[in-house]
């Protein structure tokens, strides 16, 4: 007897997985067990071994199809065995239900054609070519694309006694499930339609991994030895704030308009800009610890975390309270570069009184930074993003950021902080501001 | 209980009312000494007179301006329209006067008005001559529209329709005139606005009128050989619609076709198959089926004419597919 391998659930919300390639041919002898074909899900490249042992009777997807879980793949049997193209003993209930429906399709005797354009299934005994599995693929697929197609009385039926109409066959026009067949799966019983019967769990041969062992570079020590100095000696706080992007959005367009490629303003150079700004009437966070006493600092140099090879740096902006936007966005820009290319010069990351860390270019909706020693603070950014918003009891999509200031408890304060970060706002959602 | 014509159970409501009600006449085109072009209203005008059953000029404006003078001035006139077809000549006193007078000026006037309007087609007589557009009356709020399918109740619908104080469109079927019916004895009325079931089934419901009912009937003797047993609801008024019957109906079968002889697009199938689906969507096992009249002027020639009006085969047809 025949049997049909099916693309297997591997994963609590896999719905479907890519065959990367196929370990054995139509031909070959099988064991149960054996491996038959790779499976790339979203998370891993898992093996599919063989259910049954045998002879690989007939691949039934190319290499590099998508196939969605409990769709037959492969079918197993013995050498002279004649296989129907219709796959026979399929694992999954969706596979089972499509193969009636392929059968109820050939035992159709009445001259009248059905109206549905229906996909005709391959005749039997032909073999389906490797290179056209489209006929295969939408015989095989599972049996609704979007809702499952019912009357609205077999759907309130199904609905009041908690029948799965997914796992019906409708007899109505088109495949439409329709009372009767409602009734007859409750007819029939609550273990047919309640629940699904359980897939067995493919058993996985772990790849085996040898641990690996990785000298610190110059620049991780750095990093392991300054982060861990800060975060065990410097007590944090953290305040988040959500700003209104809207206006700075629609600013930064406006002038980027303007701009040639290569100069045009990121939202990171605004907010290096606002930073400035704010900082310079909040003295008390552009300031370094320093045992006894706090030192504020005269200049506002803004440093901005940049991500390089097995790191990252911080490059300084100097007196940016006092640059025009360009020219902040031009250093940074030529900064960022140097760093990525291993070329800083040490006046570009020296000096910083305050940093920013902005991860808004990885989706990121808020995030804790760690304070960068000797400075009090640092502002960790996430991305802006548009989300339903409430604005004077009505919804609307708006442009928001989120941003979390981490300071030294030792110079500064919660409430300190929490201004800090509304002050910011006036200049973040009236970016106009940072123009004048 | 009697069986007698359309005819004369038409007749006979006219007559009864005329005799209890001093107010009510009659007028129209050869109505009078001609006794009807359909023999409706043979013998009234020697009964009644000519004060009470008026002959008109070839003028369908005429007839029914004149009769809603009388309605708003305390007559009951009986105004008869030759075709439906003509009513189209009298469109602005039918739909813009006699429904919103009552309403337009403050309650002041009514406007007890009947207009009885022969439609439908099946009697070669011309694309102009043969529509069955009571659809287009059903439109306009404050006209009632009627139209029997049997002589008992086309005789106790016109009984009531002359009592009432609304204009009312009473449409009889030119080809009707001759169906037999068992009539009940004595004087009895039928409320305007109440849909009846005229034959009980399990399978699948159809809803109808006039015409359509006779084609239904005949639609469910074929079916029933086949072991198919319909349920005819006759919708009798096509305003008020009456839904009460048709859900109570199609909750128990699932499945329905809506039969007219006019015209599908924005047809009585369309409204009766819309408020299903509104009313009773829970209940829906497979979308309502109309039939009706061939979207297309109705042809002169016998057999063209035939196929174009909705058929008895039609509506096995059609309820077998809705039975799939």
């Amino acid at each position: 007897m025949a049997e049909t391998i099916s693309m297997p659930k591997l994963g609590f919300d896999m719905a479907e997985g890519t065959l990367v390639r196929w370990v054995k041919n139509e031909g070959e002898n099988v064991n149960k067990g054996d491996v038959l074909a790779e499976i790339e899900t979203d998370k891993a490249t898992v093996e599919v071994e063989s259910s049954a042992s045998g002879v690989v009777k007939k691949l039934l997807v190319e290499a590099g199809s998508v196939v969605p879980i409990g769709d037959p793949i492969a079918i197993v049997g013995s050498p002279d065995e004649k296989i129907d193209e219709a796959p026979t003993k399929p694992v999954e209930p969706k596979a089972e239900k499509k193969t009636e429906e392929t059968k109820g399709e050939e035992l159709k005797t009445e001259p009248e054609k059905p109206r549905e354009e229906k996909p005709v299934p391959p005749p039997s005994g032909q073999p389906t070519p490797a290179h056209a599995p489209a006929p295969f693929g939408q015989a095989t697929a599972p049996v609704q694309e979007g809702p499952v197609k019912a009357s609205p009385l077999a759907k309130k039926i199904a609905r009041d006694n908690k029948v799965d109409l997914a796992r019906l066959q409708g007899t109505g026009p088109g495949g439409r499930v329709v009372r009767k067949d409602v009734e007859a799966a409750l007819s029939a019983g609550p273990s047919k339609v309640e629940g699904r019967p359980s897939v067995p769990i493919p058993s996985v041969v772990p790849v085996s991994h040898e641990d690996e062992t990785i000298q610190l570079t110059k620049l991780r020590q750095v990093i392991a030895r300054r982060m861990t100095e800060s975060k065990t000696s410097v007590p944090h706080f953290y305040v988040t704030h959500e700003y209104k992007m809207d206006a700075l959005m629609a600013m930064r367009k406006q002038i980027n308009d303007y701009l040639p490629e290569n100069e045009k303003l990121s939202v990171n150079d605004f907010i290096i800009k606002a930073v400035a700004l704010t900082l310079r009437e909040f003295p008390n966070l552009n300031a370094s610890f320093a045992g006894d006493k706090v030192v504020r600092h005269g200049a506002v140099n803004v440093g901005v975390a940049v991500a390089v090879e097995g790191g990252l740096l911080t490059v300084v902006n100097r007196n940016t309270d006092q640059q025009p936007l360009r020219a902040i966005s031009a250093d940074v820009k030529r900064m960022i570069a140097g760093a990525r290319e291993g070329k800083v010069r040490p006046n570009d990351i020296e000096g910083s009184t305050f940093s920013i860390s902005n991860m808004g270019m990885y989706d990121v909706e808020n995030f804790f930074a760690i304070i960068n020693p000797p400075e009090a603070a640092i502002l960790a950014v996430g991305s802006a993003r548009e989300v339903p918003v409430v604005e004077n009891g009505e919804l609307k999509v708006g442009w928001r950021m989120k941003a979390t200031i981490s300071v030294d408890h030792r110079v500064s304060d919660g409430v300190e902080g929490a201004r800090f970060m509304q002050k910011l706002a006036e200049f973040l959602e009236n970016p106009v501001r940072m123009l004048v | 209980m009697a069986k007698i014509t359309m005819r004369e159970a038409i007749s006979q409501a006219l007559m009864e009312e005329m005799d209890r009600d001093p107010s009510v006449f009659i007028i129209g085109e050869e109505v009078g000494v001609w006794g009807g072009t359909y023999a409706v209203t043979k013998g009234f005008y020697d009964k009644y007179g000519p004060e009470r059953v008026k002959d008109t000029p070839i003028a369908e404006n005429a007839i029914i301006g004149a009769a809603i003078g009388a309605a708003m001035t305390g007559q009951h006139p009986v105004a008869e329209l030759m075709t439906i077809n003509f009513a189209f000549s009298a469109m602005d006193y039918i739909v813009n006067q006699a429904p919103k007078l009552h309403y337009m000026f403050g309650g002041q006037f009514q406007v007890p008005l009947v207009i009885r309007a022969v439609g439908g087609g099946g009697r070669q007589l011309g694309a102009t001559h043969s529509q069955t557009p009571d659809a287009i009356f059903a439109h306009f709020p404050g006209l009632k529209v009627v139209s029997p399918g049997t002589p008992a109740d086309a005789k106790g619908l016109l009984k009531t329709a002359i009592r009432l104080k609304d204009p009312i469109l009473f449409i009889e079927h030119a080809t009707m005139y001759q169906v037999r019916g068992d009539v009940p004895d004595g004087e009895y009325l039928i409320p305007i606005g109440e849909s009846k079931v005229q034959r009980e089934g399990k399978d699948a419901t159809i809803v109808t009128y006039c015409k359509g009912l006779e084609l239904s009937m005949k639609a469910a003797e074929e079916l029933s050989k086949e072991g198919i047993e319909v349920e005819i609801v006759d919708l009798r008024t096509l305003r008020p619609l009456d839904m009460g019957p048709v859900l109570e109906s199609f909750k128990k079968t699932n499945r329905a076709v809506v039969v007219e002889e006019g015209w599908k697009s924005y047809g009585v199938g369309a409204e009766v198959a819309s408020r299903i689906y509104e009313q009773a969507f829970d209940y829906v096992d497979a979308p309502i089926i109309r039939v009706a009249q061939k979207e297309v002027p109705l042809p002169y020639n016998r057999t063209l004419e035939q196929a174009a009006l909705p058929q008895p085969p039609d509506i096995v047809a059609a309820v077998k597919e809705v039975l799939k």
